[in-house]
């Protein structure tokens, strides 16, 4: 498969995550908005902006709803909700002849309703219905490419670039979490506002009970291997997707050998010597790791220099 | 006028000094249009409106699309394709076919010549400075040998209809022709809205078109290499013909490349692939000669190849077409084909050219002055319908501004006399009305065997009155139809 349509597919699947990902941070925000609660909710969206990387914002004003509007439809805002479908598409337009007509179908509406959205006069500060358009649209299409497009090489880079995008996404979430909170279990809201972030509260219900701990979250949003939304889930699937690829000449072994190593300390750590050795730093190595494959990925498939595959 | 006589849905139908493809003078219904005719007299409104909702869904929903320039993003619109077929007769397809070959394989030793010894040049057939004045040269190409001489391979050629009912060639499109897609779908679309009168009327398929081309493509790879990998080089998602480019790539199941895809290294060409770089034997390129190589063309072009021509200069690679074909289809060039054609195969012209002067002549110049009137008046380098004067519907300003341009550049326009394409009869707005036509027929050639798919792209004004078929200038296209003769 041509390198430039592995990497469109790739960051098609990136950017869709995105999108999926900052709609749950603005709806979790806007619902625990309605609650008394310890911590102003202009706290809460310092932290939503730290955890997506401090991105740049068109507007100054830090309000609920001047930033709800940007966090949606600043298109110079990588995090936002717009920005990132029109990305996914863009990509997806360019390798239409590789998906399915169905999967372009569906990004496409996607496309139009957030656009449409965008035109509308008088912007509904409480935009549930949008957000939920965009979480079930991003569901579809997911639903879709599964169903509809072969599991072949392309598939395979769907897969590492969604799985990619949500260890470094959870991760950044609950960095930031913990350096504010610790493990202060009076921010009993928070914490089930990071669950829900990560759609994980009823699956943290089944497995520990609603009694909700800082260690427990943690713990589970880190370790627990069953739950699409953990970042062992994630490390676990981006590993096997890189292992279907085809092994090329030897230029794969780089980013095989990173993401077996980031699976592997997954699946063996212990969540208490992990805290002991300090979360935080624990995190930081996540996301290194995961740039790191990312980079490894483009050398080995997209950006490889021609003199290398020529010797091979 | 319409007649009174006229039953419906024929009510608007008029005939006038254009050939009609479906009446002949008297209202006498051709014979190959009579079970079309029947069929349109006996379908109720309703049903027709019902099909033609159907055929517009089928193509929406295909995604049949060209881009419209000019805009922020450029925009995608649907094709608009008139639900009528066009058709034409076993015999009448046989001349055409005939005449085309003769063309393609005189207009290929042609332009071997011009870029090897121009023998035509010499001998004063084609004046030289017509040539080497042509912006479409290139000197690049002189002396470069070409697999199997074969410098066109695709060929999209425009027929139009005499009142008198001959065709004659309007234009030879030799560098990048577009719109076999619209022919392919189109036909795709025309089977399910109309199965039964597509099988009464016993059509010849056109679906082996993609496979024909890829035999042709896979035949004209350079010495040596078997089983040769092809692809198709576009300069991508903005181009206006993108979607043409993504189907042709699907249907001959070959890559869809852009110029950043592909590297040249040690005068060997190999697209990125994610197992490693590929060799690459055959384009089939759809990015314009200027734009190919910027070492070797424009420097300023990104949707090339940097080093592309050396490869091909190295016989590493076969381009279709070949680069420099621009002399052979300019317009006023257009003008010695028929000269041409007698000149390296001693043969007449079987399809006549549309009578054309030539403003670099000073007496042709002159009629073409006193007559601007009258005359359409072209720009040989342009295509697609701009940079024409067409004289009986322009205003006096715009013929002074002609003028004007003429008397700067002679070298650089044509004129012809106002043709009256020949009418098809279209489904407009729940009526059949006559609207003109032109014919594109698509032909393939690789040095041994010319190959064309009986039909074409027909291409139809949609504008009542207007003479103009482009798809950038309201036109949209018909199915075309080559029957098979009656047993």
């Amino acid at each position: 498969m041509l390198s430039r349509v592995a990497d469109d597919l790739y960051w098609m699947a990136r950017y869709l995550e995105r999108a999926e990902h900052t709609a749950r941070l603005i709806e979790v925000q806007l619902n625990l908005m309605l609650d008394q609660s310890a911590y102003s909710a202009d706290e809460r969206w310092r932290r939503i902006l730290a955890s997506l990387g401090d991105p740049k914002l068109n507007t100054e004003s830090r309000d609920a709803q001047s930033l709800t509007y940007s966090l949606i439809f600043d298109r110079s805002c990588r995090s936002s909700i717009v920005a990132a479908i029109v990305g996914a598409r863009e990509n997806s337009r360019q390798v239409r002849q590789q998906i399915s007509s169905e999967m372009w179908e569906q990004l496409n509406r996607l496309f139009h309703q957030v656009r449409r959205a965008d035109l509308e006069e008088g912007w509904d500060p409480q935009p549930h219905d949008f957000l939920l358009q965009v979480h079930e649209g991003c569901h579809l299409f997911q639903g879709i490419t599964d169903g509809t497009m072969s599991h072949n090489e392309g598939w395979q880079f769907i897969q590492i670039g969604r799985h990619i995008e949500r260890a470094m996404a959870t991760s950044k979430l609950l960095d930031t979490h913990y350096r504010e909170f610790g493990d202060d279990e009076q921010a009993h809201l928070e914490w089930i506002g990071l669950l829900r972030s990560c759609t994980a509260f009823e699956a943290y219900c089944k497995y520990y009970t609603a009694d909700v701990r800082p260690d427990r979250v943690a713990e589970f949003l880190l370790l627990n291997d069953e739950f699409p939304h953990t970042i062992r889930f994630a490390a676990d699937h981006l590993e096997a997707a890189l292992k279907a690829l085809p092994d090329g000449d030897g230029r794969c072994a780089r980013v095989r050998l990173l993401a077996g190593r980031l699976k592997a300390s997954l699946s063996f750590a212990q969540a208490d010597e992990i805290m002991a050795q300090g979360f935080n730093s624990y995190l930081h190595s996540i996301q290194t790791q995961c740039g790191q494959i990312d980079d490894a990925l483009r050398q080995a498939y997209i950006d490889y220099p021609v003199e290398s595959a020529l010797t091979a | 006028m319409p007649a009174t006589s006229w039953p419906p849905p024929f009510r608007q139908y008029e005939l006038d000094d254009a050939y009609d493809e479906m009446f002949a003078p008297g209202q006498d219904v051709r014979s190959h249009y009579g079970t079309l005719h029947q069929r349109l007299l006996d379908t109720p409104v309703e049903e027709m409106r019902r099909r033609k909702q159907a055929a517009d869904l089928a193509f929406l929903h295909q995604g049949i699309t060209f881009t419209v320039y000019g805009r922020d993003e450029g925009i995608e619109k649907i094709f608009p394709n008139d639900l009528l077929p066009r058709i034409i007769t076993q015999g009448e397809w046989t001349k055409i076919e005939r005449g085309l070959a003769q063309r393609i394989v005189a207009l290929n030793l042609f332009l071997k010549d011009i870029y090897h010894e121009g023998k035509i040049l010499n001998d004063g057939i084609v004046p030289r400075e017509m040539i080497y004045s042509c912006k479409h040269y290139r000197r690049q190409m002189k002396g470069l040998d070409v697999p199997r001489d074969v410098y066109i391979t695709v060929v999209g050629t425009d027929l139009i209809r005499h009142p008198d009912g001959r065709y004659l060639v309007l234009e030879d499109n030799l560098r990048v022709p577009s719109g076999v897609s619209y022919m392919l779908t189109g036909r795709q679309v025309m089977k399910r809205v109309f199965p039964e009168l597509f099988q009464a009327c016993r059509v010849k398929p056109i679906e082996e078109y993609p496979q024909a081309l890829l035999q042709t493509l896979r035949n004209l790879a350079p010495h040596g290499r078997m089983d040769p990998t092809i692809v198709l080089l576009t300069p991508g998602v903005f181009n206006s013909a993108y979607f043409e480019h993504t189907y042709l790539a699907r249907q001959m199941g070959i890559e869809l490349v852009e110029g950043r895809d592909l590297v040249v290294n040690d005068n060997v060409l190999y697209m990125r692939t994610t197992a490693g770089l590929r060799r690459v034997d055959v384009i089939y390129r759809r990015i314009d000669d200027d734009f190919i190589d910027p070492l070797a063309f424009r420097p300023d072009s990104i949707l090339g190849v940097p080093g592309l021509f050396n490869v091909y200069r190295a016989g590493n690679i076969t381009l279709c077409n070949a680069l420099g074909n621009g002399i052979a289809d300019d317009k006023a060039v257009y003008a010695y084909v028929p000269a041409i054609i007698k000149y390296y195969l001693n043969e007449d012209p079987i399809l006549d050219n549309v009578e054309t002067f030539l403003c670099s002549n000073p007496a042709q110049m002159d009629y073409v002055l006193q007559n601007l009137d009258k005359l359409v008046v072209k720009a040989v380098g342009e295509s697609g319908g701009y940079g024409m004067l067409i004289g009986p519907h322009s205003t006096k300003e715009q013929q002074e501004e002609f003028r004007r341009k003429i008397i700067d550049d002679p070298r650089n326009y044509i004129a012809q006399p106002t043709l009256m394409l020949s009418r098809a009869p279209c489904y407009i707005d729940g009526q059949v009305e006559a609207r003109h036509i032109d014919l594109r027929p698509y032909i393939l050639y690789d040095g041994k065997k010319v190959t064309t798919v009986p039909g074409g792209l027909t291409r139809v004004a949609l504008r009542k009155g207007s003479l103009v078929v482009n798809s950038s200038q309201g036109g949209g296209s018909k199915d075309t139809w080559v029957l098979h003769d009656k047993e």
